[in-house]
């Protein structure tokens, strides 16, 4: 079952340090071409280590609106 | 669920940082290393388009992690958002590579005579503190000891910097305006403009 809430990354503002990579228990998230990081919706159990580490406060835990 | 990550041999680069400062400090001439952490993100960004130096092997990055988060040096609080804003970012970006210019000019006008050798570490652009113990004439260039020192202070300056916004914020709340980190992301976009997006 997919945890009720997932990370968002707001593509804008993330720095691309890849401090959220090191962080994920999941490995659910990884840096795009070094542009921003990218969460893998479907492995991210919302846990929120990557928003707590996230040094440009650009990741935030969202609910999961299922379709 | 998934283990652990297992230590690589890159999780440990951040002894480098702390030995780059250590060489330095008993020799200037050791800031000339400091060129490996100014070059290969550059190669990296340029040749491969990713930001792998950032995420994988800055140790300037990992110490401040080590002490930041392992050691509880951080308060962990929210980095303030202009911090991490882009003009706030690109203008550091510029402020930096017009100090970095200003140093270069330094060391131009030691070698050609202009200027006579400072054995000093500037810090913060501003205080100058005796560096002497840590040169002794060699018949090494004169303009090539110069940049050592303008190199070691830039390295010290920055990372000073970067202890402090890290106690205030988060562990590495430095990242997010590193002019370093700032300039390989603008190369990774440039490079992969067009290209369809995750």
């Amino acid at each position: 079952m997919a945890s009720k809430k997932y990370a968002e990354v707001d593509k804008n503002r993330c720095v691309a340090c890849g401090v959220c990579v090191k962080e994920c228990p999941m490995q659910a998230v990884s840096v795009w071409k070094g542009c921003y990081a990218s969460v893998a919706k479907d492995i991210c159990i919302g846990c929120g280590k990557c928003a707590k580490s996230c040094p440009a406060g650009s990741i935030s835990v969202v609910d999961r609106v299922e379709a | 669920m998934k283990q652990t990550k297992q230590k690589k041999w890159y999780d440990y680069l951040w002894i480098w940082s702390i030995l780059y400062f250590s060489l330095g400090f008993f020799n200037i001439m050791f800031a000339w290393l400091g060129m490996i952490d100014f070059i290969v993100p550059l190669l990296f960004a340029i040749i491969g388009g990713n930001k792998n130096f950032c995420n994988k092997y800055c140790g300037r990055g990992q110490l401040f992690t080590l002490l930041g988060s392992n050691l509880k040096g951080s308060r962990n609080a929210a980095t303030p958002k202009w911090m991490s804003s882009k003009w706030f970012r690109y203008g550091f970006l510029v402020f930096f590579l017009t100090m970095f210019g200003t140093m270069i000019f330094q060391t131009y006008l030691v070698g050609s005579g202009a200027s006579s050798l400072k054995e000093v570490v500037t810090l913060f652009w501003t205080f100058k503190v005796p560096w002497g113990w840590a040169y002794s004439a060699t018949g090494i260039p004169e303009w090539i000891v110069q940049f050592a020192f303008g190199f070691y202070s830039m390295m010290l300056t920055s990372t000073l910097i970067g202890l402090i916004v890290m106690v205030l914020y988060k562990p590495r709340t430095w990242c997010a305006f590193c002019p370093m980190g700032t300039m390989t992301q603008g190369v990774c976009q440039l490079k992969a403009a067009g290209e369809k997006t995750k």
